[in-house]
C-alpha cells in the first residue's frame, strides 16, 4: 500500500509543470522551438530588424558578397541583381513563407480532420463518400492543380494560400479517419455515449483531445510541405508575384548567378531549410511530451 | 536407485530493475528446482516477477534489465555465464518456451505445417520427408484431429485453442526437458483452457519433462501443480508441495490470495420474495449481416436469437457464457450502443429498445455500465473529475451539486478525494475500475450492467472491487447484471444465473441450482471444465493463524 503511494507520487506537480519539464528534457522539442521562436519573432518585426527598403533598388551595388565572402557590414547579406539589400528581403520573405505555411496548414486541417473524423466516427455511407473525396483528392497532381489555377487567377498571396489550402487537406482526413476509428472502438466513447453525452460532446471531448497528437503531427508536416510548395511555384513563376519578397522567387532570381553567386540561392535555400527542419522537429517534440502515454 | 538431478535449478537469482523504478529487483534471491517429470507452478499478481523468471530462464530478458546475482543450473551448466549463441542453440532444442497469446504467436503467413517443419530444419539434418512424418506425429500427439488437415492450415484458419495446440506442438518438436509455458491458457476459453491443461498432465507422464507453468490463478494450480511456489514483488514468499500450499497455506500473502480466490458463498440462498421487477426483457435478438467479400459470399450470423428474462429490483443476475455466447452483444443492445432487431426492453414504464434515438437521451441515466477494460474506459486527456461530471452535467445538472456527489462518490468507491483532479493514467486498473463504478454512479441509475468488470483485476483486487459492488448494490438499492465467462465469480456475487451459448438462454435458476445440478448438457460441460473443481478452497485462511 505504502509502496504503492510512493511511486504515484514522487514531488506533486500538476500536469502542467509535468508537461513542461518533459518539455524542457526533449532536446529536438527544445531546438526546434528556438530557432522557429527567432525565426517568427524576425518576421514579426522585419520592419524594425532589417536594415534597409527591402523594395529599393541600387543599381550602382549590384550582386554586393556577404560579409563572410568579403562584403561590407553596410549589407551583411550582400545584395541582389537589382542591388537590393539581401537580409532585408530575406526578413520580409520569412513573413510571406510563414503566413502560407500557418494558413494553409488551418484551412487544410479543418477540412481534412473534418471530413477525418466524421468518416471514422459513423463509418458506413459517411465513410464511404470521405474515402471516395480522398481518393478523388489523392488523384489530382497537387503541383499542376496549383500551378493550373493560379495561371487563371494570378499569383498573389490569398490565391496561393487558399489553392493549397484546398489541396493539402488529404494526409489529415487520412490519418485523422483511421485514429478516429480507433479512438470510437474504445470503452470510454461507449461510455460518454451511456452517459448521455452529445454528439458534439462527445467529438469534441473524446475523439478530438485524442486524436489530437496526429493532428499536431500532420499539421507541422503540411506546414513544412506548404512552405515548400510556395517557393517551388514562386520558383517556376507561377507563385507570389515579384517584387513581394519570397524565398521561392529568390532562388528564382539567383539561378542565373549560380556559378558565379552561389550565395544568392545558398541564402534562401538555408532559410528554408532551418524553417522545415525546426518546424518538423517542434511537431514531433510536441506529439512526444503530449501523449498520455509518458504523462506520468 | 539414482538420485534424480533436476532439469533445472535456480540459486540466489535476482534480476536488477532500472533505477528509478518503484523497487531495486524485479526478482530477488530466487531458488527454486524443477524435476523432471514435475510441474512447477509459479504464482503470483501482476508484476510479481514471474515472467521476468521465465524469461531470464529462457535468456529473453529485455536489454534494461539484466541479472545480477545467481546462477540458472541447466543440464549441469550456469545458462547466466554461457554465450549468447549457445544459449540460443538450448532454446527450442533442450528448452522451449509457450506464450500467452496465441493470436501472435504464430506467422499468418505460413501454414502451421511449415513452420513445425521449420524447427526441424533449424536444429536437426533430418530428411524432408521424416521432417513431415514427425509434424504430423506432433499434430497427433496434442490432440489435433485431423492432422492432415491442420498441417495445411494458415494459422487464421484456426481457432485459439488450436492455435495453442501447435504452440505446443512447436515447443515439444525436438523433446526439450524443461518446458517453459508463460499463462499459456489465459486467453483460452474456460472448456478449451481444461482440454490443454489435461495435455499437459499427459505431456509430463509422457514426455518426462520438467514443466514450469507461470499463471496467476488458483484454479489453474490446483487443476495441474506439483509444486506451487508464491511469488510477491520478485520475492519467493513461500514454495512447497502443492496439495500443502493449497489447503494449509503459511505465509500471510498466500494466505491473502487463497482467500481472495471468489467462491460460492457457503450460506444457501433462501428463496426470494416477489419482488417488482427493474428490467424486463423479451425476444431481445441481433443478426449481423456479413457483406460479401470477394471470396465469401454474404451471410447473417445470428448473434444474438430471440431472448427473454426479467431483473427483479435489487436482485443480481448473472450472465455467463464464453466467447461467441452472445453475452456482449444483448449488453450492447440493453444500452443501445446497437439497435436489437427484435424485441422490447422494459425499465420501468419505458420501452428502452423502441425509444427513438432522439428522446433515448433522457432514459439513458436509468441504465449505467461498467466496462471490463479498465484502461480503456476512462478518457486519458481528461481528468477524472471532468468525466465524472459529464453525465449528470448531459442531464442537465450543475457543475457544482455534480461536484460534490463526485467527491462523495469517491469515498464511497475508497478513493481520495484529490483524485479528481488527476488524470487516468496515474492510476493502476483497479483504481481505475474503481472509478469506473462512481462514473456510472454518478447519474444514479436503478440498474447497472457489469460487464467483466473484474475480469482483468488480480485475484486479491478483484476481491476488492466485488465486495465494493455487493455494497454500493445495497447502499443504492440497484439492481445487477453481471456479465462474466467466470464461474467462480458469478458464484459469488449472483443470486440467480443465466447461462448463454450460441446466442441462447440454454440454462436458469439459483445459484445452488445452476451448480448444484446443473440440467443442460452445456452447463455441464462448463462446470467440469472449472479448472481446479476438485479443490475445496479452505475457508478463512486470513483470519485461522
Amino acid at each position: 500500500m505504502s509502496a504503492q503511494t510512493v511511486a504515484a507520487v514522487p514531488p506533486r506537480l500538476t500536469p502542467r509543470q509535468q508537461l513542461w519539464r518533459r518539455a524542457w528534457r526533449h532536446k529536438g522539442l527544445v531546438f526546434g522551438a528556438t530557432v522557429l521562436a527567432v525565426i517568427v519573432l524576425l518576421a514579426v518585426f522585419a520592419p524594425l530588424v532589417a536594415p534597409h527598403d527591402p523594395y529599393r533598388q541600387n543599381l550602382l551595388a549590384r550582386m554586393v558578397p556577404p560579409v563572410f565572402l568579403g562584403g561590407t557590414w553596410d549589407h551583411p547579406l550582400g545584395t541582389d541583381a537589382l542591388g537590393r539589400d539581401y537580409l532585408s528581403r530575406l526578413l520580409y520573405g520569412a513573413r510571406i513563407s510563414l503566413m502560407i505555411g500557418f494558413v494553409t496548414a488551418m484551412i487544410s486541417a479543418v477540412i481534412g480532420s473534418v471530413l477525418g473524423i466524421l468518416g471514422g466516427y459513423f463509418g458506413g455511407k459517411v465513410d464511404a463518400v470521405v474515402t471516395f473525396l480522398i481518393s478523388v483528392r489523392l488523384a489530382m497532381p497537387v503541383v499542376l492543380v496549383a500551378l493550373a489555377v493560379v495561371a487563371l487567377l494570378g499569383g498573389s498571396l490569398i490565391v496561393m494560400m487558399t489553392v493549397l489550402g484546398l489541396l493539402l487537406w488529404d494526409r489529415f482526413a487520412v490519418v485523422l479517419r483511421t485514429a478516429t476509428r480507433q479512438v470510437r472502438s474504445m470503452e470510454y466513447v461507449a461510455a460518454a455515449e451511456v452517459l448521455g453525452a452529445s454528439l458534439p460532446r462527445i467529438l469534441f471531448k473524446d475523439i478530438l483531445p485524442n486524436v489530437m497528437s496526429q493532428l499536431i503531427v500532420i499539421a507541422t508536416l503540411e506546414m513544412a510541405h506548404a512552405i515548400l510548395l510556395e517557393a517551388s511555384l514562386s520558383f517556376l513563376g507561377l507563385g507570389v508575384r515579384p517584387p513581394t519578397p519570397s524565398w521561392g522567387l529568390m532562388i528564382s532570381e539567383g539561378k542565373e548567378m549560380l556559378l558565379f553567386q552561389p550565395w544568392l540561392i545558398a541564402i534562401p535555400g538555408v532559410a528554408l531549410f532551418l524553417v522545415v527542419i525546426s518546424i518538423n522537429m517542434f511537431g514531433d517534440g510536441v506529439r512526444d511530451i503530449t501523449a498520455p502515454e509518458g504523462r506520468n | 536407485m539414482t538420485e534424480v538431478r533436476p532439469v533445472l535449478s535456480i540459486r540466489d537469482l535476482s534480476v536488477a530493475l532500472p533505477q528509478g523504478g518503484d523497487r531495486p529487483f524485479a526478482v530477488e534471491s530466487l531458488n527454486l528446482d524443477v524435476m523432471p517429470n514435475e510441474i512447477v507452478c509459479i504464482v503470483g499478481e501482476s508484476g510479481s516477477g514471474k515472467s521476468i523468471t521465465s524469461f531470464t530462464t529462457m535468456g529473453l530478458l529485455p536489454r534494461t534489465l539484466r541479472a545480477t546475482s545467481g546462477q540458472i543450473m541447466f543440464g549441469g551448466r550456469n545458462l547466466l555465464e554461457m554465450p549468447e549463441r549457445e544459449h540460443a542453440r538450448l532454446r527450442g532444442s533442450e528448452m522451449a518456451m509457450i506464450f500467452q497469446e496465441p493470436m501472435t504467436a504464430l506467422n499468418p503467413c505460413y501454414t502451421v505445417g511449415d513452420q513445425i517443419e521449420e524447427i526441424f530444419a533449424a536444429h536437426t539434418s533430418i530428411p524432408r520427408a521424416e521432417r513431415r512424418t514427425r509434424t504430423l506425429a506432433l499434430l497427433r500427439e496434442v490432440k489435433l484431429a485431423d492432422a492432415d488437415r491442420i498441417h495445411q492450415s494458415y494459422p487464421h484458419q484456426l481457432s485459439g485453442g488450436q492455435r495453442q495446440r501447435i504452440v505446443i506442438a512447436m515447443a515439444l518438436a525436438l523433446g526439450p526437458r524443461l518446458l517453459i509455458a508463460d499463462e499459456p491458457t489465459t486467453a483460452l476459453d474456460v472448456t478449451t483452457q481444461a482440454q490443454i491443461l489435461n495435455m499437459f498432465k499427459e505431456l509430463r507422464r509422457a514426455r518426462d519433462a520438467g514443466i514450469m507453468f507461470v499463471t496467476h490463478d488458483f484454479g489453474v494450480v490446483a487443476e495441474i501443480a506439483d509444486k506451487v511456489v508464491v511469488m510477491q514483488k520478485g520475492r519467493v514468499v513461500e514454495q512447497g508441495p502443492a496439495a500443502e500450499i493449497l489447503n494449509r497455506p503459511q505465509h500471510p500473502y498466500t494466505r491473502l490470495l487463497i482467500d481472495a480466490v471468489p467462491r460460492r458463498r457457503p450460506e444457501a440462498q433462501a428463496p426470494r420474495e416477489e419482488r417488482p421487477v427493474a428490467l424486463r426483457v423479451s425476444g431481445v435478438g441481433k443478426t449481423f449481416n456479413v457483406a460479401r467479400t470477394l471470396f465469401k459470399p454474404a451471410r447473417q450470423v445470428a448473434a444474438l436469437k430471440p431472448v427473454e428474462f426479467a431483473l427483479q429490483s435489487g436482485e443480481t443476475l448473472g450472465i455467463v457464457g464464453e466467447s461467441g455466447s452472445g453475452k456482449t452483444t444483448l449488453v450492447r443492445c440493453l444500452i443501445r450502443l446497437i439497435d436489437p432487431d427484435s424485441g422490447e426492453v422494459w425499465i420501468g414504464n419505458t420501452d428502452f429498445a423502441a425509444e427513438p434515438r432522439g428522446r433515448l437521451r433522457s432514459h439513458r441515466k436509468d441504465i449505467q455500465i461498467v466496462f471490463q477494460d479498465p484502461y480503456g474506459s476512462l478518457n486519458p486527456r481528461r481528468r477524472i473529475g471532468d468525466q465524472l461530471v459529464e453525465g449528470p452535467v448531459n442531464f442537465g445538472e450543475s457543475r457544482e451539486s455534480a461536484l460534490k456527489r463526485a467527491r462523495e462518490l469517491m469515498r464511497i468507491v475508497r478513493m481520495d478525494e484529490d483524485s479528481l483532479d488527476r488524470y487516468p493514467v496515474q492510476f493502476s486498473g483497479g483504481q481505475r475500475q474503481r472509478i469506473c463504478i462512481a462514473r456510472a454512479l454518478m447519474v444514479q441509475p436503478k440498474i447497472l450492467i457489469a460487464d467483466e468488470a473484474v475480469s482483468a483485476l488480480d485475484v486479491s483486487v478483484q476481491k476488492e472491487v466485488l465486495t465494493l459492488l455487493a455494497d454500493i448494490k445495497r447502499q443504492f438499492g440497484l439492481s445487477m447484471l453481471f456479465i462474466t465467462h467466470d464461474l467462480r465469480v458469478a458464484a459469488q456475487i449472483c443470486d440467480n444465473i443465466i447461462v448463454m451459448s450460441n446466442g441462447e438462454i440454454v440454462e436458469r435458476g439459483t445459484v445452488d441450482e445452476v451448480f448444484g445440478d446443473p440440467k443442460h448438457a452445456y452447463t455441464q460441460q462448463l462446470l467440469n471444465a472449472m479448472p481446479g473443481r476438485a479443490w475445496k478452497i479452505p475457508d478463512n485462511v486470513v483470519s485461522n493463524q
